[in-house]
């Protein structure tokens, strides 16, 4: 037996050893399963001493609270420092018009308190796509989803374009939004004041547009708009 | 009285036992703890029950409403926040008024008492994190949360290690897209699949992701 080799005793020791700790990393990694497997359990922490540290995170429990929660309710007389505007009526919401629509005697106003421009409109369309169009659908006719897929929960809301509404005072189409109508709910919990004149430019826009012909667009686009009709768009 | 003398091949019990011993027991440590001991394998699938079997592949994916109708704090505020009983009842005061499905949410219309939503993505209270910066810079939802509108049942799907933070830090590139279309869903696989960068105004200013410890840990 050459000196080098190890005793053929332990040799056939060591593989078996080997051979036990190579089927125990397996075993092991079978038992564990792979990463990203579905889990409804918590996720462990291996540390976790500062993880969960005990202050009072946004939507979090509280246990001083009968509902249970650490977030307390806004008291409507208050207001919200990030909301503050430049305007001292407008910071203590004493400005009827912007914030109610309506003027001194209480009447819808006629005209949006708001200057109208590009960024308002743009800004405008983009709330009422988020907020508006699952009822109304993206061209205010009243077909949305939710209408298409209620059940008859919801009667089919008047198209935004009828004459009526053409007609009505800026105020009223803001008093809408803020605190809904008949079947429609109220959206001042979801959408702040200024978004809500932006949207009321828009739903002026769509009244404007269903009723637009071809000599109120430019010249110069003309040509685009009759030939995607004519490809039946 | 004769000496007991160790046999010659005892010298090679130390060295082969390292070897064949201490060597892949402590390898397997090290691979476990790596391969089982991030975020990866305990964060990555999270799928924990709803009180209210609430879809977002239905509303947000099959019925296409956007995510701010409900996540409506999120381009403002560093908190998502997940939407008030208030909220579903603009629809279903009307929609589904008797469906078993639906009992806890009017229940706690009725006792003004919060749904329980179980929290699936939380990072530890010393990480300082703010969505308003990610989406006004052009970061969507899809990149953090993935393909949430196909989920029935919200499932973490990355990470959210600092390793992860950083990844995305130091390389912004691949994930930027116009801000308007931060709720889009599926332009990164796309984007991803065609190896074309997203849709992204020129002239919007360059982000500067924070890669300094303070600017996570404030
Ligand atoms: C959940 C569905 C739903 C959503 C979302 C919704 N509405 Fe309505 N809306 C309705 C229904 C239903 C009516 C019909 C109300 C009625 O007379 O019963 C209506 C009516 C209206 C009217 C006509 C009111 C009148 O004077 O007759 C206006 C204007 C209007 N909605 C604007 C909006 C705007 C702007 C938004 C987005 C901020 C919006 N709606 C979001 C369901 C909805
Ligand atoms: C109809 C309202 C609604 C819409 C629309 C909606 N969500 Fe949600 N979302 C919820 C509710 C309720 C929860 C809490 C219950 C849950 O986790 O399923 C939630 C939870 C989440 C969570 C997990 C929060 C946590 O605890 O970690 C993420 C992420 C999320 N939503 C992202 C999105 C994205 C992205 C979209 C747009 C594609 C979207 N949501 C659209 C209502 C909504
Ligand atoms: C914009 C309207 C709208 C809002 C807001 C909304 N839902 Fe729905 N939801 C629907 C409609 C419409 C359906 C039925 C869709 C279908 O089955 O085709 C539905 C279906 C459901 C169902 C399935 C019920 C069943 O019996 O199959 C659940 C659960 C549900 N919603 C929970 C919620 C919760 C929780 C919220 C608040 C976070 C919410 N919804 C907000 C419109 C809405
Ligand atoms: C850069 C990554 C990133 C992007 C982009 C992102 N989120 Fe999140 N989101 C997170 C992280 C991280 C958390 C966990 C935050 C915590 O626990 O403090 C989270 C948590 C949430 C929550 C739970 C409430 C909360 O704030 O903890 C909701 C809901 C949510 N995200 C929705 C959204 C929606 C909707 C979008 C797109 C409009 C979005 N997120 C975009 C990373 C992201
Ligand atoms: C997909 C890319 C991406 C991921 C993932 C990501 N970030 Fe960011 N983050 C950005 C970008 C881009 C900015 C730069 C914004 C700017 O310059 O306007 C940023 C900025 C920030 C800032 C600076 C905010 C401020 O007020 O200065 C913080 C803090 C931050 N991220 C934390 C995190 C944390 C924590 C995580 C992991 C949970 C994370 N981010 C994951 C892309 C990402
Ligand atoms: C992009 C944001 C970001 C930056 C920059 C950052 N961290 Fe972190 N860090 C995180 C997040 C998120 C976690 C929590 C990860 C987790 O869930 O395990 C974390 C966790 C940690 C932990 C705890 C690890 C543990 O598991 O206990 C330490 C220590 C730490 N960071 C140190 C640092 C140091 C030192 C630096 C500067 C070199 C730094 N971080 C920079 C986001 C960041």
């Amino acid at each position: 037996m050459s000196p080098r080799q190890p005793h053929p005793e332990l040799r056939s020791a060591s593989a078996r050893a080997g051979t036990a700790l190579a089927a125990a990393v397996a075993l092991s990694a079978l038992l564990a399963g792979c990463r990203g497997g579905t889990s409804e359990d918590p996720p462990i922490h291996l540390v976790g001493d500062m993880d969960w540290q005990d202050k009072r995170l946004p939507q979090s429990e509280s246990l001083v609270f009968a509902d249970k929660r650490a977030q307390r309710p806004i008291d409507p007389r208050t207001v919200a420092h990030s909301r503050a505007h430049d305007d001292r009526a407008r910071f203590l919401q004493d400005d009827d018009a912007y914030f109610h629509g309506v003027d001194a005697a209480g009447k819808p106003i006629a005209r949006m308190p708001v200057e109208v421009d590009a960024a308002l409109l743009a800004r405008g369309e983009e709330r009422f796509k988020i907020f508006c169009s699952p009822c109304h659908d993206n061209t205010g006719s009243g077909n949305g989803v939710v209408i298409q897929r209620g059940r008859g929960g919801f009667p089919m809301p008047v198209a935004l374009y009828v004459e009526r509404l053409k007609d009505s005072p800026d105020g009223e189409i803001f008093e809408t939004i803020t605190k809904g109508r008949n079947n429609m709910p109220g959206y001042a919990a979801q959408i702040p004041v200024e978004d809500r004149w932006a949207i009321v430019s828009w739903v002026r826009v769509l009244q404007q547009s269903q009723a637009a012909k071809i000599d109120d667009v430019p010249a110069a686009d003309r040509g685009k708009i009759l030939a995607a009709e004519k490809e039946g768009m | 009285m004769s000496r007991f003398l160790f046999p010659k091949w005892s010298n090679k019990v130390l060295p082969l036992g390292f070897f064949f011993g201490l060597g892949p027991a402590g390898t397997a440590v090290v691979a476990g703890v790596w391969y089982y001991g991030t975020n990866k394998h305990f964060e990555v699938g999270y799928a924990p029950e709803q009180p209210v079997p609430f879809s977002h592949k239905l509303h947000a994916g099959d019925m296409g409403m956007d995510c701010r109708y409900c996540h409506s704090t999120v381009e403002k505020g560093a908190f998502a926040s997940v939407p008030p009983t208030q909220t579903c009842m603009n629809c279903h005061e009307k929609v589904l008024t008797t469906s078993p499905n639906l009992a806890k949410v009017r229940e706690s219309w009725k006792s003004d008492v919060p749904i329980e939503w179980v929290k699936v993505h939380n990072l530890p209270d010393y990480a300082y994190f703010d969505h308003s910066v990610h989406l006004s810079a052009g970061v969507g939802c899809e990149s953090c949360h993935g393909r949430i509108d196909q989920m029935p049942i919200v499932e973490q799907k990355e990470p959210l290690s600092m390793g992860w933070c950083l990844d995305c830090h130091r390389a912004p590139e691949a994930h930027l897209r116009d801000p308007k279309d931060v709720t889009k869903m599926g332009m990164l696989e796309a984007s991803q699949k065609s190896g074309q960068p997203m849709a992204r105004p020129a002239d919007l200013r360059k982000p500067v992701p924070p890669q300094n410890c303070s600017g996570c840990h404030r």
